[in-house]
């Protein structure tokens, strides 16, 4: 039973739909004030929209005349600050989510959660006892309480520590295996999408820039917007032409590039395409031009910089001056291939590695 | 000591709060989480005991209640009593003065509840009612608290409304506030003082006691 999400409104703006997979963990990326938070509510029932058809499976959350309220859908919710009640222990927060059962019964679930989310032991403290890992966890307890077919969570790791945060998506991956419940995570960071979630939802001025495995979004861009927001910097306009076999070639500027991507494209003219940095290949200055080597560029090196294990390489390919490609290493190559500033050297790109974007997609917005 | 004023300033305290504290809460509630074009006028007219002169409301209140008012001649249709210079006049007098002293403290308190408060236990499966008893009011007690004191030790040295609206009838409408001026102007000096410090310290002592509480709740709570 996936969640289907078609949603319109005004202030914040959204024209979304889309269908978020059962027992998987979506994330739903997007810089601030792209809508993401108030979709995340809208599902909640939190946000009354000008339009909501939201679904899962048949049962109907919104849609014509209907309107479930927040406390009669299955969902558990983590907002960015928690919403912890001040007033109460950790097992009366959790508690409460548990009014439907039996006294008896309550306490006994209450306690599971406790001990899923990992904060045992911390039963009695209130919440300004606790740390902002503890927190975090005690409102993931309260959220898993009532076994919500759908788990909300709403930048859940922006308030913790660095080190805390690896260790709560580790705890999130975990729970989730034991759960199954299907988890929508609104984020702004890449690499939290990246670590935590399967299938991604770039979302821009509250429209859905791209959906698919978060594997497939984060390396092929379908739109200059998404590229940007990907944070991918190689996005370059070359001219489309056909190829002998029916195959697209790209002009850019004094070369040829060779691409497998289709696109949507398909005519001559002028495109943009992306090329990821880590797909930028350094070509060993004795090696054989082979056949194997696909669209070999000649670039100078413009600049490079060592940042966190990784070399960050700015290198300017030759007859395109004002366009500087960057390619990312790992640090160790540099020891095997030697790259200092000024030098020419010879990259490739493959061919299925040059993405051509759809310049359509943007425009339409 | 003149044991009849301070049974009735008590009575009259008690009975005031027990009126208005409920009605306080839900109207504090109501302004403090919804937001619409007339509410200042609204904040306003609720806060006007606080500036206008006791004798403008008791002027206005007395002629509220007079057998030619609608109101007055409701009354008396119905009970078969005046409101005016009666121990019930002084109450309705008594539970308009106090509306800010009452609404004001709530207001601030569910004010302080931040809406994440809110919306967790919506998604908590709260009712309405659920969440009012075991979120809302716990939450701000302090405010209902520092309201029920505030209206308590208000009513007991109300003075102004009270002459205009009750007179000075021993056992019916005379408080301890009346009684003391009664005292003075029958240059009873002794009786007057006795009960102008039995007055001061009920007031310091419900008024000190209900900070000392409160800070104790805000304390045990604070941080979030």
């Amino acid at each position: 039973m996936s969640l289907v999400l078609d949603l319109r409104h005004d202030g914040p703006l959204l024209d979304f739909s889309a269908e978020i997979p059962e027992g998987q963990i979506t994330a739903l990326v997007g810089p601030s004030g792209s809508g993401k938070t108030s979709i995340l509510r809208a599902v909640a029932g939190l946000l009354r929209v000008k339009f909501a058809r939201i679904a899962l499976g048949g049962e109907i959350w919104d849609g014509e005349r209907i309107h479930r309220l927040t406390r009669e859908r299955p969902i558990g919710l983590v907002a960015q600050n928690y919403g912890l009640f001040p007033h109460l222990s950790v097992l009366g927060n959790v508690e409460t989510a548990l009014t439907q059962l039996a006294p008896v019964d309550r306490r006994k679930r209450a306690l599971d959660c406790i001990r899923l989310a990992h904060v045992e032991g911390l039963e009695g403290r209130r919440p300004h006892e606790l740390s902002g890992g503890q927190r975090q966890r005690v409102a993931l307890a309260r959220a898993i309480a009532r076994d919500p077919k759908v788990l909300l969570l709403d930048e859940p790791f922006s308030a913790v520590d660095r080190s805390t945060r690896k260790r709560l998506y580790l705890e999130l991956r975990r729970l989730h295996q034991q759960l199954g419940a299907t988890i929508l995570l609104v984020t702004h960071d890449l690499d939290e999408a990246a670590q935590l979630a399967s299938h991604l939802i770039l979302i821009n001025h509250g429209r859905m820039l791209q959906a698919g495995a978060t594997s497939e979004v984060l390396t092929r861009p379908g739109s200059e917007r998404a590229a940007r927001l990907l944070d991918i910097p190689n996005v370059f306009p070359a001219q489309a032409v056909s190829g002998p076999s029916g195959q697209t070639l790209l002009r850019w500027g004094p070369h040829t590039l060779r691409t497998s991507d289709r696109g949507t494209v398909g005519q001559n003219g002028p495109v943009k395409f992306a090329v990821l940095p880590q797909n930028v290949l350094l070509v060993k200055a004795d090696k054989p031009w082979g056949s194997h080597l696909e669209n070999p560029v000649p670039v100078r090196v413009q600049e490079v910089i060592t940042l966190g294990g990784e070399i960050l390489v700015w290198l300017q390919p030759l007859g395109l001056p004002e366009l500087p490609l960057q390619m990312r290493l790992p640090e160790r190559a540099l020891r095997r291939y030697p790259i200092t500033v000024g030098s020419e050297v010879t990259v490739c790109l493959r061919a299925n590695e040059v993405i051509l974007l759809d310049s359509t997609r943007d425009q339409a917005r | 000591m003149d044991w009849t004023a301070i049974v009735l300033s008590t009575k009259l305290a008690l009975v005031t709060l027990l009126v208005l504290l409920p009605l306080a809460i839900f109207t504090a509630r109501w302004l403090a989480l919804t937001s619409f074009r007339g509410k200042p006028w609204i904040e306003g007219l609720l806060a006007l005991p606080l500036v206008l002169p006791p004798t403008v409301i008791g002027y206005y209140l007395l002629v509220a209640m007079g057998s030619h008012s609608p109101l007055g001649r409701w009354f008396e249709a119905f009970t078969g009593q005046t409101l005016a210079f009666s121990f019930n006049g002084l109450v309705v007098a008594s539970v308009l003065v106090n509306i800010p002293f009452a609404v004001q403290p709530v207001q601030r308190a569910f004010e302080a509840i931040s809406p994440d408060i809110h919306e967790a236990a919506k998604c908590c499966g709260l009712s309405f009612w659920q969440a009012f008893r075991k979120i809302e009011i716990p939450l701000a007690w302090p405010g209902i608290l520092s309201a029920s004191v505030m209206t308590f030790a208000h009513t007991m040295g109300e003075f102004g409304v009270v002459l205009m609206v009750g007179g000075n009838i021993p056992g019916e409408t005379q408080t301890v506030a009346i009684a003391i001026y009664d005292k003075v102007q029958s240059f009873d000096q002794a009786s007057a003082g006795m009960l102008a410090l039995l007055l001061l310290i009920i007031s310091l002592v419900t008024i000190a006691v209900s900070y000392g509480l409160v800070e104790q709740l805000m304390r045990r709570r604070r941080s979030l």
